[in-house]
């Protein structure tokens, strides 16, 4: 190991950081695995209480919005139910993104480890709680008999642009967020309002003639590539050029910036 | 070989999360030694200063110095934790580290799991994993406390655990932070045999500490540290003379 600050080799060994965390999988998948069990000793349902508190929601906000927007339920409630699932899984993503190098502090300051390892960690434990709310989906789709067909495969490419953002969403923010510290919070505001302005509960159509505009929302492109297919409204092929563009800028962000403050992690944390 | 080698090494703390402002009039008032700012105009804590040396193979070196001398600093740079601000840092050779034993260790996990947990650390398979529990288990006598979360574990035990953790591997460079306390008698007896040999295999030790005793029994060159600066560089009779 040879590191010489007059000729760092940022890139090399960014490469080799991103590789080796790769390669050792299995330390992120465990470490992900303790998190969740953590978070839910003892409980009976365990991590099941998140299905079950998602689906009360649902229903009520189901009633609630049908009679509100006056929309028919069949129509309404799978579209709410899948942007919801999603949007959950991006805000939770994001706001564990923050913390996803401070809380490992600890490992950080005693151990060298790809920190690669940590932002996987953080990915793998959002996914498994995601994993907890897809039933949901179909029970959704078996009770209004809304299933999408053979298009609904088109999710999957989608789900890799999401995974690809997420992954690269996790390493920005958790060094930007161990750096300073007033970033975190400013990110909750930030995503509180973006749910807000995004067809989260609100669909596209309602904005009429303006819907045009809607693909200059990243956090819509992201959303469509995954929920349109499972609705059986495959987004245009505008929406996956934007996807596709967004995906590009993030990681190459995240990676310039991991490239350049890597070594400094230590020392932020 | 395994060598370590070290050309004007530094390492300095940025201050990030403390009131900068008001700690730079201070600094400006009075001229610090290790507080100063940098090219940045941040505050840092200059850590570890221009330090020069080189290990070679079979070379035992013990770090001594006053508490804050950048002993443990030293010993975590050239584990790989910090990379260094200026300078060049050589470390060839497979390297383990003693520093924090418990550092990684989940207190809801059970004690096999925690060993499994440290084995995927170290980058082992499942395979080796599992054999390092087998081992540990023997050697730290947890017996069916092995399957209880650690968390409930008397100091005792806990340090047993860790102990039998850290202590399974066979580096070339063995880096270690003083840390030779609890256990009962029969134990700190095996510890103490355990610890020698794995120091009589690695190829080059590292070692951080007070205790004059463990310098002078298992070191034969002691670099002396002082506000993050080498002052002193020799062999240990010479160096703890008059320590």
């Amino acid at each position: 190991m040879i590191s010489d600050s007059a000729n760092p080799r940022r890139v090399r060994r960014a490469l080799e950081d991103l590789e080796l965390g790769a390669r050792r999988w299995r330390l992120p998948v465990a470490l992900a695995r303790l998190d969740i069990r953590n978070r839910y000793r003892g409980s009976v349902l365990g991590p099941f209480w998140m299905t079950l508190s998602t689906a009360i929601t649902f229903v009520a906000l189901g009633l609630l919005y049908s009679t509100l927007f006056k929309m028919n339920l069949p129509e309404y409630l799978p579209f709410l139910v899948v942007s919801m699932i999603l949007w959950n899984v991006f805000a939770q993503m994001v706001g564990d993104a923050c913390t996803s190098l401070i809380a490992a502090e600890g490992i950080i300051r005693q151990m060298p480890l790809p920190y690669t390892v940590h932002a996987l960690r953080c990915l793998m434990r959002n996914a498994v709680v995601a994993a907890h709310n897809l039933p949901l989906i179909l029970v959704v789709f078996l009770v209004f008999n809304s299933w999408p067909g053979i298009g609904a495969l088109l999710a999957l490419p989608g789900m890799v642009l999401f995974t690809l953002n997420a992954f690269a969403a996790v390493m920005f923010l958790g060094m930007v967020c161990a750096r300073f510290r007033d970033i975190g919070p400013i990110v909750g505001t930030v995503m509180q309002l973006a749910f807000f302005v995004s067809p989260v509960i609100w669909k596209p159509e309602l904005l009429h003639d303006q819907q045009k505009w809607l693909v200059l929302n990243p956090f819509y492109d992201l959303m469509e590539v995954v929920r349109g297919p499972l609705l059986n409204m495959p987004p245009s092929l505008l929406v996956w050029v934007a996807a596709v563009l967004i995906t590009t800028v993030n990681c190459s962000v995240a990676f310039v910036f991991f490239v350049r403050f890597r070594g400094r992690i230590a020392f932020w944390v | 070989m395994p060598h370590i080698l070290a050309e004007r090494l530094s390492i300095a703390f940025p201050l990030y999360h403390v009131g900068a402002r008001s700690l730079k009039k201070r600094l400006l008032a009075n001229s610090p030694l290790r507080l100063r700012t940098d090219e940045n105009d941040r505050v840092v804590v200059a850590a570890l200063n221009e330090l020069d040396f080189n290990i070679r193979s079979g070379e035992r070196v013990a770090l001594v110095g006053q508490n804050g001398a950048g002993k443990t600093t030293l010993l975590r740079t050239m584990a790989g934790v910090y990379e260094p601000v200026a300078g060049r840092l050589e470390v060839v050779g497979r390297i383990g580290s003693l520093i924090d034993p418990s550092a990684g260790m989940d207190p809801d996990a059970t004690g096999r799991e925690n060993i499994i947990l440290r084995g995927l650390f170290r980058g082992m398979d499942d395979k080796q994993s599992a054999e390092m529990a087998v081992e540990v288990g023997a050697f730290s006598g947890l017996g069916e406390f092995l399957d209880v979360p650690i968390r409930t574990y008397s100091a005792g035990m806990s340090v047993r655990l860790s102990f039998a953790v850290a202590t399974l591997m066979q580096p070339e460079v063995l880096l270690m932070d003083e840390w030779f306390s609890a256990g009962d008698a029969d134990f700190m007896a095996r510890a103490q045999q355990r610890l020698e040999e794995l120091v009589q295999k690695a190829e080059i030790l590292v070692l951080a500490s007070h205790s004059m005793e463990i310098v002078r029994a298992w070191c034969t060159r002691a670099i002396r540290l002082q506000g993050g600066r080498i002052i002193d560089d020799g062999p240990v009779e010479r160096v703890t003379a008059n320590m």
